[in-house]
């Protein structure tokens, strides 16, 4: 086993039966190199593998590797968050455990009464450190500036407790990673392109999230409420863009990873999920690649029939 | 303007601190101005700024978190602090220098040089000016002072990370529980 670090894969090749015949790729200096492979297994996330499979264009594959569908970069999902903090006026002791220590799926399946399809995973938060109480406190304009900041501070520090709200993305073919016309990366690989709206269901979700979580919170005591939704910096995940299905004209990748198009190219990321699902999806990307890593193993009489 | 010394003294034995972990253990003075003599403990520390821009960093910093004596903290322009500040800056030291040449923008000169008042009204530009880079250093001075062994002990905590001693918690009223025990399953098996 060798570890090639720092080195960053430009496109996959292929021979002239159509299969991968291994990877060029630039080292730390932007040399490039070719590695010859049997198999190539790809693991890039959603942004990375379809930026990768698209930049592998050839004759053979014009649209790109593995895209035979069209759908290579498409379905982009994400986990659009609401943030929903309460202000109490007793001490929490939230700093002194795991800060998301209790989940609810109360609100996880589809209720069409509420406006919108599946659902979302709340999230339980017992409070925050130090750090965190100012640097959010000072973001919000709760904590200022001088002389008051530490009176404001310690009405803050402590009383804090919330949720957030994991709200499942649906899948949607405009939401796409392209390949950028101009931009680069410094060895001259095209940049993906992000091309996102957060649809309107998600969008009622995250209302509906809020609107709960507030209750939740004032019920439980809190004097004031305040929410972040979408939230800025977290639930980002990447999901969707080379999808997984029995189907060749319908997804990317069989039900066990394989390229559909490409008998010895598999996929073992976020990419492959066809549904977003309102849980963080880094174990199940965990359990996917073991499980696709078990298929290679079990299937290498006959991997690329 | 009062001249700030930019570098606090090398620790007495020669013992140096790694990177953001400068530690005023036994300096928990009760006044701001008593605490900034414990600047002793702080490891020296080679600037990723210009000494311009440190002095206003410096002072950005006392101006967004300043001493207070009614609490018994120092402020965020104390040496241990600011140095453990510096130490942190890293990756970051090309981000922080642009915000700082924002800083002097806003602040319609160089920061460092303008009298109390002109900081002060410049300081509250940067604040509130969309993109001027304020979160960066809002972040950078937060997570620095708030872990200063006297901070932390002015709020009632142990200075010490929560892993892997943890915290003892008085234990919780599990009665409350009674009423979800009582109401009895409500979900259902995964098929």
């Amino acid at each position: 086993m060798k570890l090639r670090t720092r080195a960053r894969v430009r496109e996959i090749t292929t021979n002239d039966a159509g299969m991968a015949s291994g990877v060029i790729y630039h080292d730390a200096e932007g040399r490039e190199h070719f590695q010859a492979a049997e198999v190539v297994i790809v693991a890039c996330n959603g942004v990375g593998t379809p930026r990768l499979l698209l930049n592998s264009r050839s004759a053979r594959f014009p649209d790109g590797l593995a895209n035979s569908s069209g759908l290579v970069g498409r379905n982009l999902m994400f986990h659009p968050y609401a943030a929903i903090h309460g202000y109490f006026d007793e001490e929490l002791d939230g700093y002194r455990g795991p800060g998301n220590c209790i989940r609810s799926q109360e609100f996880y399946e589809t209720d069409r009464a509420r406006g919108f399809v599946r659902g979302y995973t709340f999230e339980f938060t017992r409070g925050r450190g130090p750090v965190l109480t100012a640097i959010s406190g000072m973001s919000a304009g709760r904590i200022p500036w001088g002389a008051d900041h530490h009176r404001a501070y310690r009405q803050l520090f402590n009383r804090i407790a919330g949720m957030v709200a994991i709200c499942e993305d649906l899948p949607e073919a405009h939401n796409t990673v392209t390949l950028d016309p101009e931009l680069t990366d410094p060895d001259g690989i095209p940049a993906p392109k992000i091309t996102y709206r957060l649809s309107d269901n998600s969008r009622r979700m995250l209302e509906h999230a809020v609107a709960r979580g507030s209750e939740i919170l004032r019920a439980a005591g809190a004097c004031d409420v305040s929410h972040e939704a979408p939230l800025a910096l977290g639930g980002w995940h990447l999901m969707g863009t080379a999808r997984m299905g029995t189907d060749p004209s319908r997804s990317v990748v069989n039900p066990w990873g394989r390229s559909h198009d490409v008998k010895n190219l598999f996929i073992v990321d976020g990419s492959v999920f066809v549904t977003s699902a309102g849980v963080n999806p880094t174990s199940t990307i965990q359990a996917i690649a073991l499980y696709v890593a078990d298929n290679i193993k079990q299937r290498l009489a006959n991997l690329f029939d | 303007m009062a001249t700030i010394p930019l570098h606090p003294a090398s620790p007495p034995d020669g013992a140096t601190a790694p990177p953001g972990a400068a530690s005023s253990t036994g300096a928990a003075a009760s006044t701001g101005a008593a605490a900034s003599t414990g600047a002793a403990h702080a490891a020296p520390v080679v600037p990723p700024l210009a000494d311009a821009q440190c002095h206003a960093l410096r002072r950005l910093a006392g101006l967004m978190i300043p001493a207070s004596d009614t609490y018994g903290v120092p402020g965020a322009d104390d040496p241990v602090i600011f140095a453990d500040l510096l130490a942190s800056i890293g990756a970051q030291a090309d981000a922080v220098a642009q915000a700082l040449e924002r800083l002097d923008a806003l602040a319609g000169g160089p920061f460092a040089a303008l009298d109390a008042d002109a900081q002060t009204a410049g300081a509250e530009r940067f604040r509130t000016t969309r993109g001027s880079g304020a979160a960066l250093l809002v972040t950078l001075v937060a997570q620095c002072y708030y872990r200063d062994d006297r901070v932390m002990r002015s709020l009632g905590m142990e200075p010490r990370p929560p892993f892997p001693k943890g915290f003892d918690v008085t234990p919780g009223d599990w009665s409350q529980l009674a009423p979800v025990r009582a109401r009895g399953r409500l979900w259902r098996d995964a098929p």
